[in-house]
């Protein structure tokens, strides 16, 4: 095996300790190879091992959990046989340095992660966080990385259904891309990338493999952004949606015929952890022979082909005996398949290139025995008071400012870009409060929604957490839909930093309590560090992925008004919650004050009223108060379908206050007018506040004796409010 | 009634359009592009997709494919064709239809739902269409903007077969035009996705009447 050069486990990521615990494990000198293998899987991206202590705190038991974390994916449990797989990842760093190819590969890898479950994969949401958008940098990353989202999932036949996009200036330097895909299959068909015997071939699946991505989990999604990282360009992988379209076919068609014992995808640190994990998983060792992997430059070093981040790849395990019908599948569908190794007993990695052995390690030791760090924390300081937010300015110009601001504005110039019909099951996609997707084969649906509020998370990490998940899952709830499981994306700074550290486990602590109040193990995830440019860090921003259950598709509840003549009721309490509103960075520009208090006994009341409701098809819209409050609930939902509204806010408060709050476990209702004595007394039982507001009608919204705006300016402010900060108006 | 839909390497709508098939009362015949035969097929649907990755032009290499050649044959007999998006660009670089598909004039790629007028009801895909009707079916390409030498001449012909209602053109094409036929009538193409549009919890049902129009001619 080749020596190493002094010094070398530095430039890749290792820091001195780790070089020494490699030594401990090997009982000598790494290879380069070697060197190289232990520095991806023992990157924060792929060992988790400054997040992992924390995460321990979420719960991820459930009755309808078949596959908790620690899979490529979560898989629940839907009934009628049929099982839902689903992910939530981030692809932040990639996106900033080439955001088309970082936003598109991002969707090829969760795509893979949810096909390693032997699921098709059916469709995609995006959490997506960038500076200002009428900055040039900006523009061009936003272009980027909705076009490069497009284009693959268009390509690839997956289509995108929902999800948000938020601006914040604390974004700028470091934009999220956080990517989440959903699949179905039957519930007893759990493929696992688990090896089960001694003498399985591991068959190598895909593009050829080539020098990109080269490093991508450690020198770019392990380490923070510094001035010139333009260079770090060649880390970045290239896409090609039609491969994968062929693999995943392929895939699916060798899973469906009952050929594989087990499928892996290749993401962070290719060959290197894919053979690693499913190996380790199994208890077991691989014998691999690097020299039957189709090479794009076959000038590529063993290190090199051990590591690439070659895109659409994926490796199948199977049974010796049927490994030709296996190529045959894969010979039809125009996929390369390779015989790269096989697995053995005891549990060593070797690795052999061009006649020689260039590693030999301890399966377990790359996967499972990285270090972990209980790093040094600071516990996030309580906020302040909330000072200075105006409520005498005009309320019909308050509207027009918050329907106008790019983070509440309509987000169609983004998702006129994404395919949302392929897949024949789009019941309600992007636009509404959580997508709605018909569940193959049944009459059920399942309801889906990302959500994550960094402003409020930057004031309370514990409660910006909590609120994520509560308006997630509110966000499923308006649908009708029973939220049942949570998938996170937790995008922080340096854990290296002891008030990020903080912070970060104060979060996870506020999820898991949410999480536990709301009835939703978390069944997997993705934490993504090192979010900061130049020292510069962003808010930290845990997303949270909500997936609800409807038992029967016909009864999913829109969020727009329908038609006129309904009742509008609001559900919940209007306090005047203002820390971290989009009213008072609109009006101050300052971030300040406790995020709106949240009850979560009175959130968990809220969805199951929202779920009877829809049951008993008593509701013709149900739209969630969140971002810019009420007033923004009423733009959407009345420019829906153009139809008007007439509301009478409560006595009491402030109009702009009511308007403009964010309290939490709230909820707009339309409902025809002989529905209001049921609604009533399910609320009542139900311990939910319920007051009826006004009714739908017209081509007005008017707040009685506050403001009267025609829908026509509305309309006008809410759609080109996005297109002209883009500076493309249409 | 059976109605083939092939599956080209990259073609994403197959499945789609099989359904549609299926929920329309036909039975889908799943159709490869490798072999050169159609199964005995009543119909055939070109679906929407990115045939071998659509890199070199959309439908320029589908349309040298084994099953094209049965394509042509079974159009040139008169069998009814309907060319979908993807489809479409293949049927028209395959010269069973006039035009070609260009890069959207908006530059982008383009999803919503559009209101498309019928043009002619003189095809096998639009026979029980009351004539000028209007169907609402989503559009959702990248490369939809029809062009051909004449679009008066083409009209005058009556091989403009469907137009996108004013204000509705997404992509910039040539006199509105969204799908056009062949002189006989047996084959169609257009930009819109009728199999998206078949089932009304998941929208509008545009796309019905025109599997109805090939479903009814089967039966005279």
């Amino acid at each position: 095996m080749s020596s190493v050069v002094e010094g070398l486990h530095r430039q890749l990521g290792l820091t001195d300790d780790e070089l020494e615990r490699i030594l401990g494990v090997l009982g000598r000198e790494p290879s380069r190879a070697e060197l190289a293998m232990y520095s991806l899987m023992w990157s924060e991206h792929c060992s988790y091992k400054s997040s992992k202590l924390h995460l321990r705190r979420l719960p991820s038991q459930g009755e309808r959990v078949l596959q908790g974390p620690g899979e490529n994916a979560g898989v629940v449990d839907l009934g009628d046989g049929v099982a839902a797989v689903f992910k939530i990842e981030s692809h932040n760093h990639p996106s900033f340095v080439e955001p088309f190819q970082g936003a598109a590969t991002g969707v090829g890898g969760i795509i893979r992660d949810i096909l390693a479950m032997g699921a098709r994969p059916a469709a995609s949401l995006n959490s997506l966080r960038f500076g200002d958008p009428a900055e040039p940098l900006q523009r061009r990353l936003v272009e980027g990385v909705v076009a490069g989202i497009g284009h693959y999932g268009n390509c690839v036949g997956v289509a995108t259904v929902g999800g948000e996009v938020v601006f914040d200036p604390c974004y700028a330097g470091n934009p999220l891309v956080n990517a989440l895909t959903v699949g179905f299959m039957p519930a007893d068909r759990l493929v696992t990338g688990r090896a089960e015997r001694p003498g399985d071939l591991a068959v190598l699946m895909g593009a050829k493999t080539g020098r990109d991505g080269i490093g991508g989990a450690s020198v770019l999604a392990s380490a923070s952004f510094e001035e010139g990282d333009g260079a770090k360009r060649p880390n970045v992988q290239v896409g090609d949606p039609f491969q994968e379209k062929l693999l995943i076919e392929a895939c699916l068609e060798l899973v469906e015929r009952g050929l594989l014992r087990g499928l892996q995808d290749l993401g962070a640190a290719g060959i290197s952890c894919a053979v690693a994990e499913v190996a380790a998983r199994a208890g077991m060792g691989m014998e691999v022979d690097l020299d039957a992997v189709p090479l794009r430059e076959p000038s590529m070093e063993a290190w090199e082909v051990l590591v690439s981040e070659s895109q659409e790849r994926m490796l199948a395990l199977v049974d010796p005996a049927r490994v030709a019908d296996v190529l045959e599948v894969c010979r039809r569908w125009g996929v390369l398949a390779e015989v790269l190794g096989t697995m053995t007993e005891g549990g060593l990695l070797s690795i052999r290139f061009r006649g020689e052995v260039v590693a030999e390690v301890p399966a377990a030791s790359l996967a499972d025995d990285g270090p972990v760090y209980d790093r040094p924390l600071v516990r996030p300081v309580a906020p302040g008071p909330v000072t200075g937010v105006p409520l005498g300015a005009d309320p019909a110009e308050a509207v027009l400012a918050l329907a106008g601001d790019p983070t509440c504005a309509s987000k169609r110039w983004v998702w006129e870009q994404y395919d949302r019909f392929v897949g024949h099951a789009t019941v309600a996609g992007p636009g509404c409060d959580a997508a709605v997707l018909r569940v193959p084969g049944t009459g059920r649906a399942v309801a889906l929604a990302t959500d994550g509020n960094g402003r409020f998370a930057a004031l309370d990490p514990a409660a910006g957490a909590a609120l994520a998940v509560a308006e997630a899952a509110r966000n499923v709830a308006c649908t009708g839909a029973r939220p049942i499981a949570v998938t996170n994306c937790l995008n922080f700074a340096s854990p290296e930093r002891p008030e990020v550290m903080g912070s970060f486990a104060a979060a996870v602590d506020g999820m898991a309590e949410a999480c536990r109040a709301l009835g939703l193990p978390v069944t997997g995830g993705n934490v993504s560090f090192y979010n900061e440019s130049s020292g510069r860090p962003i808010h930290p921003t845990p997303i949270v992925g909500v997936l609800g259950l409807l038992d029967d598709a016909t009864t999913a509840v829109g969020s727009g008004f329908p038609g006129p003549a309904l009742d509008i009721w609001l559900l919940g309490e209007t306090h005047t919650d203002l820390g971290g509103s989009v009213w008072q960075r609109l009006t101050t520009g300052r971030l300040e004050g406790p995020p709106p208090p949240l009850d979560l006994a009175a959130e968990a009341r809220l969805h199951h009223l929202l779920a009877d409701l829809a049951a008993r098809r008593l509701v013709a819209a149900a739209h969630d108060l969140s971002d810019g409050g009420l007033a923004v609930a009423l733009v959407e939902a009345t420019l829906a379908a153009g139809v008007g509204a007439t509301v009478t806010l409560p006595p009491g408060q402030a109009p702009l206050a009511a308007l403009v709050s964010e309290s939490p476990s709230r909820a707009l209702l339309a409902l025809p007018p002989e529905a209001a004595g049921e609604l009533e007394a399910l609320a009542t039982t139900a311990d939910v506040p319920a007051a009826r507001v006004g009714a739908t009608g017209g081509d007005r919204l008017v707040v009685v004796g506050v403001l009267d705006l025609p829908l026509s300016r509305l309309r006008d402010t809410y759609e080109s409010a996005l297109p002209r900060a883009l500076g493309d108006p249409a | 009634m059976r109605i083939g839909v092939v599956t080209f390497p990259g073609s994403c709508d197959d499945r789609d359009a099989r359904a549609a098939v299926a929920s329309m009362g036909a039975e889908p015949v799943a159709l490869w592009h490798g072999d050169g035969d159609l199964r005995g097929v009543d119909a055939v649907v070109l679906p929407g997709g990115f045939s071998y990755g659509d890199y070199l032009r959309c439908g320029a290499i589908a349309r040298f494919s084994p099953v094209m050649g049965a394509v042509a044959a079974f159009a040139g007999d008169g069998g009814p064709v309907l060319g979908i998006c993807n489809g479409f660009q293949v049927l028209c670089e395959a010269g069973l239809l006039p035009g070609a598909l260009l890069r959207n004039a908006g530059l982008r790629f383009v999803c919503r739902e559009v209101d498309v007028v019928v043009e002619s009801t003189a095809s096998a895909w639009t026979s029980a269409c009351a004539p000028g009707a209007t169907l609402t079916i989503p559009v959702k390409h990248g490369e939809g903007r029809y062009v051909c030498d004449d679009p008066d001449v083409l009209a005058a012909a009556g091989q403009v077969a469907f137009r996108y209602a004013t204000g509705h053109n997404p992509n910039g094409s040539l006199a509105d035009i969204a799908g056009v036929r062949n002189p006989a009538g047996n084959v169609v193409g257009l930009m819109p996705h009728p199999e998206h549009a078949v089932d009304p919890l998941l929208g509008p049902t545009g796309g019905r009447i025109m599997f109805e129009s090939v479903l009814a001619a089967a039966r005279v």
